[in-house]
């Protein structure tokens, strides 16, 4: 025998062989002990991909309704009182050039109720408005049941709801009777839902002429809608106030509905956020499951240890070998949990009528947060087993 | 020599598994260790195997000193020159046969597919080449002992180690694994076999018998 004494390098191939012998043998607890790898593994790949889908359904949502509708409200008075938009507004603000459609409602003090016989106080936060014709188109919304109020209807005692005013109101079929201020409205119509306007989804809505003949409606609009060009959004968002209210300019309040969908957006990331955090807690467990299996399995096999030691494995190659088991196990798990976590997600986007999505880098961190757990779980283990004296394990008793 | 120990003692704690051996093991000889139990045979075959260091003394396998070697070298030394068999034979349960010797060649570096076709010639040798695809739970003990032998042969070590191989056997599947070992000592393999049963013994050409940590007999033909 000459030559220098060099192990021979395992092949990657025969080190996932020799891993794997050891899980052949014990395929229930493979099982068990990737479930646990799995289970958090699934979880963080179905949070990011349902709040993935949700956010991707709240900007194709943004992209259907649109950027471009402005909000245009009396802000305060310097002295603290509350500002009033002047009567001619909307027709000063159709004069700007991008503009394509401008329409006005006016809040009214008076209340909608299902009957005279409910009590005042109880509007179940609704409210009363005055609606020019063209507020329909304006925010792009449809009416469910009924019709839209018309140049005939604006003049009488008719009322069109938003959609959730008519839930809260029981529901009331166009030609019911509400009772309005102090006086019966028929509803002509429902509205669909109009997610930029939820203030208008929780009013009962009626003409100009009808306001201010039954509700003392003093003509002053209190919210106006205007839709531009959506590359001039900003440049007309500049000259609004001044446009509306030349004199006080600083008592109008511009606002852009869609920016708070887009933080509503926000905010539910903020969410994933601690759900993440729990499923980086289920794969700790889970690693620990793993280590705790990989403990056992060394204890267990100290006799397979030394044979392999007499048949010319190094420390080196026994404490791979371990490690190795550990890693097949991490992976099982972790290929196991991103199929769940993206099925799952599927499956909750498709209830939810989401476009489902798992974002590309959960696809690659998931698994490499699996295998970095089983790392860290047959680290000790392995370490363990590569200290060994292989006269000893060969001498530990059949068991 | 293959084997070479010079003055070598073995002590776990304060008791002495061996006191001072001096024994030489030339290439191709087949040995018989016996003696009682905790006389140091079997400390003896470890040591020999470099499975273990000896406390004072020189171990020389193959030319190599044991001693100075770092734990890596000596396994690769292990790898190459030396085979194992034991008395509970150490199979796989339900790994077949042509797989538990295929597999004892993984240290050595070797394609998968050489292993498996020197895996198929050892069996073949130890008279097991119908039984490739059996499971340890279809062989008998004699076969099962022969898929160990195949496993510590397939390698084509120098040296051949076996503690008690027949410890476990009946005297038929004994002298079997008794027969392969005489072939494999033919054809030029270095078999030294620990053993308790003087029939074994006496089919050997050289005898070395152990009391209280020292060889006290060396019928060596020399």
């Amino acid at each position: 025998m000459t030559g220098p004494l060099t192990p021979a390098r395992l092949r990657p191939r025969d080190l996932a062989e020799v891993g794997a012998a050891g899980l052949r043998a014990r395929p229930a607890r493979v099982v068990l002990s990737a479930l646990g790898v799995a289970l958090g593994i699934a979880t963080m790949v179905a949070v990011l991909g349902v709040s993935a889908s949700g956010q991707e359904r709240l900007r194709s949502e943004l992209d259907r309704l649109g950027t471009d509708l402005l909000r245009v409200q009396p802000g305060r008075t310097l002295q603290g009182g509350e500002a009033r938009l002047p009567v001619e507004s909307v027709a000063m603000v159709r004069r700007i050039g991008p503009v394509r459609a401008v329409s006005a409602t006016g809040e009214l003090p008076a209340t909608v109720r299902r009957t005279d016989r409910v009590p005042r106080a109880e509007t179940g936060g609704l409210t009363v408005r005055a609606a020019s014709l063209n507020l329909l188109g304006t925010l792009d919304g449809r009416v469910r049941s009924g019709t839209w109020l018309n140049a005939a209807t604006e003049r009488y005692p008719a009322a069109v709801l938003g959609s959730v005013a008519a839930r809260r109101l029981g529901g009331p079929r166009p030609g019911t009777p509400v009772w309005i201020g102090d006086r019966w409205f028929t509803v002509v119509g429902v509205l669909d839902p109009l997610p930029l306007a939820p203030e208008i989804e929780r009013a009962a809505l009626v003409g100009f002429p009808a306001a201010r003949a039954h509700l003392g409606f003093d003509g002053h609009p209190t919210t106006l809608y205007q839709r531009s060009a959506e590359a001039s959004v900003d440049a007309v968002r500049a000259v609004l106030p001044r446009t509306v209210n030349p004199e006080r300019p600083e008592e109008v309040e511009v606002s852009r509905p869609s920016d708070a969908l887009a933080a509503r957006a926000a905010a539910e990331g903020a969410l994933t956020g601690l759900l993440l955090g729990l499923g980086a807690v289920a794969l700790l467990v889970g690693g620990v499951g793993i280590a705790n299996t990989m403990v056992i399995s060394v204890l267990e096999r100290r006799r397979e240890i030394g044979l392999r030691r007499a048949l010319g494995a190094t420390r080196g190659q026994i404490r791979a070998q371990f490690l190795a088991e550990s890693l097949i196990l991490s992976a099982l798990g972790g290929v196991a949990g991103v199929a769940a976590g993206a099925l799952f997600t599927a499956g909750y986007a498709l209830w939810r009528d989401w476009p489902p999505v798992v974002p590309g880098w959960a696809l690659v961190a998931a698994p490499a947060a699996a295998l970095g757990a089983g790392a860290l779980a047959g680290l000790y283990p392995a370490v363990r087993a590569a200290r060994l004296a292989p006269t000893a394990a060969l001498n530990t008793p059949a068991g | 020599m293959i084997v070479e120990l010079t003055g070598v003692t073995r002590r776990h704690g304060r008791t002495w598994a061996l006191r001072g051996v001096d024994l030489a093991v030339g290439a191709g000889e087949l040995v018989a260790v016996t003696g009682p139990s905790g006389s140091g045979k079997s400390t003896l075959l470890h040591l020999m195997g470099t499975l273990d260091r000896p406390s004072s003394g020189e171990v020389r396998v193959a030319g190599h000193p044991v001693g100075a070697l770092p734990d890596r070298r000596l396994s690769a030394l292990r790898a190459r020159a030396i085979g194992f068999v034991f008395q509970q034979f150490h199979l796989t349960a339900g790994v077949p046969a042509l797989d538990q010797v295929a597999g004892g060649m993984i240290y050595r570096g070797w394609s998968r597919r050489a292993r498996r076709e020197r895996a198929a010639a050892a069996l073949d040798r130890v008279g097991l080449g119908h039984r490739l695809r059996h499971r340890p739970h279809e062989l008998s003990g004699g076969e099962m002992q022969r898929v160990a032998i195949a496993r510590a042969v397939a390698g084509e070590p120098a040296l051949l180690l076996a503690d008690e191989p027949t410890g476990s056997l009946d005297s038929a599947a004994g002298e079997e694994v008794l027969a392969v070992l005489r072939d494999l000592h033919r054809a030029g393999t270095a078999v030294v076999v620990v053993t308790h049963d003087p029939d074994v013994a006496a089919r050997c050409p050289r005898r070395v018998r152990m009391r209280d940590g020292l060889v006290v007999e060396d019928g060596g033909l020399r």
